[in-house]
């Protein structure tokens, strides 16, 4: 019993729904694994009595026909939960009660999970490192030194350290894939428009995507079912049918075609990342799976065409947060400008700055052409890339990240190497596809490493099915030694 | 009909101006929520009491299209003769200012919903037609209250986030007259269509007037100067005045004119700099992530210009067909949707021409005294055509019907009843005439005898006699012919 917290999400349902363990009982054993993880900063505000209030009532009147019967779940806190704190991460919000709930946690508690409390993130999700945090930096459970990554950092450290049996993040540019390879764990980035973006502090719109961080690849399909679904309440919303993920989901992979992108070999990239990518190629081979070389030849624009995208939307975003209506209001100030620059100035991080500036820079007149409209072109040239090679194969494979976790500081000074760590996962981000990230391996640090599965729109099935497989057969299992309590 | 020649020049010793003007108009589009949200439209409400949390732009909230004023604006567009787009794109405006809570506005910039369309004016001078460059929705701000406290400035948004269409003129208008003119008949048409109530004290129809100048026989346009949101007809007539008569004395004396954006003082009645071009907003505009092209099935367009009501200049061609109106009286009654009804319903039941006499007399003049307009008349269609057909058959005389239509407005009664019982009717009958007229005669033996030794003069003293006796009652035709047998004999 003292264990509980170590297993899969699927085993606590397990024993949730076979009366092995109380959802009480299970949650106390959260709660006191998160009393004892204050030094990896993980969560900014928790719900203890909350949860433990959910948790009787649960007992009391379980309902083990759901989804998430009986689990208590934190969250990244980019979600808005209706009457608990939702900071984003920044101080411009740091005292901001939502009176609503995102639809995607609500969909968690209509699953029958509920909240556990609220995770650490960059500020307004702009970050690679979780160093960008109001609330200062997070702490990857593989060692005290390292940055879990972001900008889901407090999700995945919390998943890792087993504060929480689930999690879900958000994903622009990489922030769930990312934080789940720097921490051994598994994250999915949906379809664009699979789940929806109504409630969840924005980034960028049309990148924005939550998604699930788990354990293991049952763990991810339990959770994207839950979380997933049309909302009329958000116009980039996909209407179509919810599917059964954890039921349909198959390890039989053999014949299915994966492509190896030829341009994801980029310079300097480690050995070992190299050799992660050949043992991935490896497994699926040996599971029947064909491999297949293909070229996705506007990869290298991604990046840049990223970091202009991303900003410009960013810049437009965050004009809502001046000190008007809600949040941290500056009391200096002798006019309603000053007021607003006060306010923007105390309330926001510098990497928030700077992306509000890169941003409103490539937004302005004499500059839109070259920069933001030639981003937008480019990115359908990525996008039609993706197009094209899925008319070929059925899933893509390349490395989550091209090195593993970096050290607490490391890159803080250095945007663009920061900026670098997202190489990977953007363009997949720019596409609107569905990505998996899988622990796959260590380096020879001892440090976890990841793959990940791209998809066709739409075809979360598939590549979860392929990652279940991979999952099976790839040996990978974490063993933290928690050495923060 | 003689028509009178264009006149609006503005005269400088070096030579004639002519007055370039365009408008860009916002009118409120009618609907029961706002553009991307659900709150409520209606005016008057206590300050932020129709916010949703979209409105005041929390966090994670999302703009969802309110298919409704999408509809409106396609039936706007199709009321101005105006192409309609199948594809248009939302864009984001990006300004900071404490009653837009987004801070952007979400608007259409490249690709609006509707494209070149036209009105036509009935000038003086001939019908002229007035080119619509393009029509957009976008959402309205909220309103900042300076004059609440001395000390700050409080900010309602009940406003923020309603639907607006900005309509953009060609730069076809030449003169004050013409703007009037261009307003009233946009808002007759919105009106017809009931896609904006054309309120202009409620702010639902407000303009930013684009002047310029230019001697008469150019061909390029003068710099021109944009004058910002004048909610009224007048104040953009007074503000079109200043700024051109402005221009003119710059060029007079030499001088060049600054693009920029000026304010119209209404105390002052002049135009004063608000920002130069130099100093513009840069917008930023770029497409709305948060909301997809919006893409217009030809079937829905199709659609909704099968349900079209009929438009002004059509019911104007058929008033004069059908009913054979002049092209004065069939504006008149054309000019709101309400006169028209109540016209149609009037002239079915009675004559046509006289109808539309009286309506636009005594009916119009009563109402207008009263501050009423044709929806709230105390007079009925019904009655009021009964009134016509009293007057039309001569059951009552003019002068009678003067008096029945006062009578009306006070009571609301029927016309029949009011005749019939204050026995207000003609007398028209011959015999009973002639024997009113026997007397009066024997009575004034000695005007007789004046009468036929040449003082005609007294016909009228006998006409005024029957007048007085039938209590005003003779029918004066019958009257006239009676007096003047008996009086040969």
């Amino acid at each position: 019993m003292s264990n509980i917290t170590n297993q899969s999400l699927s085993e606590i349902l397990e024993s949730i729904k076979s009366k092995k363990i109380s959802s009480l009982e299970l949650t106390q054993a959260y709660i006191k694994n998160i009393e004892n993880a204050k030094k990896l900063n993980a969560f900014v505000t928790t719900t203890f009595d909350q949860a433990l209030e959910n948790a009787k009532k649960f007992d009391n009147k379980p309902n083990n026909e759901q989804l998430l019967s009986g689990i208590p779940l934190a969250v990244k806190d980019l979600f808005c939960t209706e009457n608990v704190k939702t900071t984003a991460g920044s101080n411009i919000l740091n005292n901001f009660i939502p009176s609503y709930e995102s639809t995607v946690t609500k969909n968690l508690w209509n699953n029958g999970a509920f909240l556990l409390g609220k995770l650490n993130c960059d500020e307004f999700a702009m970050g690679s490192s979780n160093e960008t945090s109001f609330f200062g930096n997070v702490i990857n459970p593989i060692g005290d030194h390292l940055v879990p990554g972001g900008s889901s950092g407090g999700s995945s450290s919390a998943l890792a350290a087993d504060l929480t049996p689930a999690t879900i993040g958000t994903d622009t540019g990489g922030s769930i894939r990312q934080p789940a390879s720097f921490t051994g764990t598994v994250g999915l980035k949906p379809t664009y428009g699979l789940c929806s973006r109504w409630g969840i502090v924005a980034f960028a719109s049309s990148l924005d995507q939550a998604g699930p961080m788990t354990k293991t690849v049952n763990d991810c399909s339990i959770m994207l079912e839950a979380m997933s679904g049309f909302d009329d309440k958000d116009s980039t919303s996909i209407n179509k049918k919810k599917e059964s993920y954890s039921k349909n989901l198959k390890d039989n992979i053999k014949g299915l075609k994966i492509g190896i992108p030829k341009e994801y070999r980029v310079d300097n990239m480690p050995k070992e990342i190299d050799e992660l990518w050949e043992k991935g190629k490896k497994i699926l081979k040996d599971l029947g799976a064909q491999l297949i070389d293909i070229s996705l030849p506007h990869t290298k624009y991604a990046l840049p065409t990223y970091y202009i995208v991303a900003p410009a939307e960013a810049s437009s975003n965050l004009a809502r947060y001046d000190g008007v209506r809600y949040g941290y209001r500056s009391q200096k100030g002798k006019d309603l400008i000053e007021m607003y620059e006060n306010t923007r100035s105390e309330g926001f991080g510098d990497e928030v700055k700077r992306r509000i500036l890169i941003g409103t820079y490539v937004l302005s007149s004499g500059y839109y052409d070259a920069y933001y409209l030639k981003a937008q072109k480019v990115r359908q040239l990525i996008k039609k890339d993706f197009d094209d090679s899925f008319t070929k194969v059925d899933a893509i494979l390349t490395p989550s990240t091209p090195s593993s976790a970096f050290k607490i500081g490391e890159k803080t000074n250095d945007p663009v190497s920061m900026y670098l760590n997202d190489i990977f996962t953007v363009p997949v981000n720019l596409a609107g596809l569905p990505a998996l990230s899988l622990p796959a391996g260590l380096d020879k640090q001892g440090y976890p490493l990841g793959l990940q599965l791209i998809g066709k729109a739409l075809d979360e099935q598939k590549i979860l099915n392929i990652g279940y497989a991979f999952e099976k057969n790839c040996g990978y299992k974490n063993e933290i030694k928690k050495w923060w309590s | 009909m003689s028509k009178e020649k264009f006149d609006y020049f503005i005269n400088g010793e070096k030579g004639k101006y002519e007055v370039v003007i365009g408008l860009e108009v916002h009118a409120q589009v009618l609907s029961n929520s706002k553009l991307f949200s659900g709150s409520s439209t209606k005016f008057g409400a206590d300050p932020n009491k129709q916010v949703s949390l979209i409105d005041s732009a929390f966090p994670g909230m999302l703009p969802v299209i309110n298919e409704e004023c999408v509809k409106q604006a396609v039936r706007t567009g199709l009321g101005l003769n105006a192409k309609i787009n199948n594809y248009s794109v939302f864009d984001r405006k990006n300004y900071f200012y404490a009653d837009l809570p987004q801070g952007y506005q979400i608007s259409q910039y490249k690709n609006p919903i509707v494209g070149e369309g036209k009105v036509l004016l009935d000038m003086p001078y001939g019908s002229k037609e007035i080119g619509i460059e393009r029509l957009h929705l976008e959402q309205d701000a909220g309103k900042s209250i300076h004059d609440m406290d001395p000390s700050s400035t409080y900010v309602d948004l009940n406003r923020s986030g309603i639907a607006l269409m900005e309509i953009v003129s060609k730069p076809h208008l030449r003169s004050p007259d013409e703007v009037n003119a261009y307003i009233k008949k946009l808002r007759t048409i919105m009106r017809y269509l009931g896609t904006c109530d054309g309120n202009m004290q409620e702010g639902s129809l407000r303009a930013d007037v684009n002047v310029s100048v230019r001697k008469v026989g150019d061909k390029n346009f003068g710099t021109r100067c944009e004058i910002k949101n004048v909610n009224s007809i007048k104040f953009m007539q007074m503000a079109i005045e200043y700024e051109a008569n402005r221009q003119v004395e710059l060029l007079e004396d030499g001088k060049e004119i600054d693009q920029e954006t000026r304010l119209f003082d209404t105390k002052k009645n002049e135009t004063r700099s608000m920002r130069s071009k130099e100093d513009a907003h840069d917008y930023r505009y770029f497409p709305d992530p948060d909301l997809l092209p919006l893409k217009l099935e030809q079937k829905l367009i199709d659609d909704l210009k099968k349900s079209l009501p009929e438009l002004p200049d059509n019911k104007k061609e058929r008033f004069i067909q059908e009913y054979g109106l002049n092209s004065y009286e069939a504006n008149v009654l054309v000019s709101e949707k309400e006169i028209s009804d109540y016209y149609e319903e009037v002239a079915k039941l009675s004559d046509k021409k006289l109808a539309a006499t009286w309506m636009m007399g005594d009916l119009f003049a009563m109402l207008n005294d009263k501050g009423l307009n044709i929806s709230n008349s105390p007079i009925s269609a019904k009655n009021f055509a009964e009134l016509v057909q009293s007057i039309k058959s001569g059951e009552i005389s003019g002068r009678i019907a003067k008096e029945v239509f006062e009578i009306m407005v006070e009571s609301g009664d029927n016309p029949k009843k009011i005749i019939e019982s204050k026995g207000m009717k003609q007398q028209s009958n011959p015999k009973e005439l002639e024997k009113m007229i026997n007397e009066i005669l024997s009575k004034n033996k000695d005007k007789v005898d004046q009468y036929k030794a040449g003082k005609e003069k007294l016909f009228g003293f006998f006409v005024g006699q029957v007048m007085k006796l039938s209590g005003g009652k003779a029918n004066p035709q019958l009257t006239n012919e009676i007096l003047k047998k008996l009086l040969k004999g």
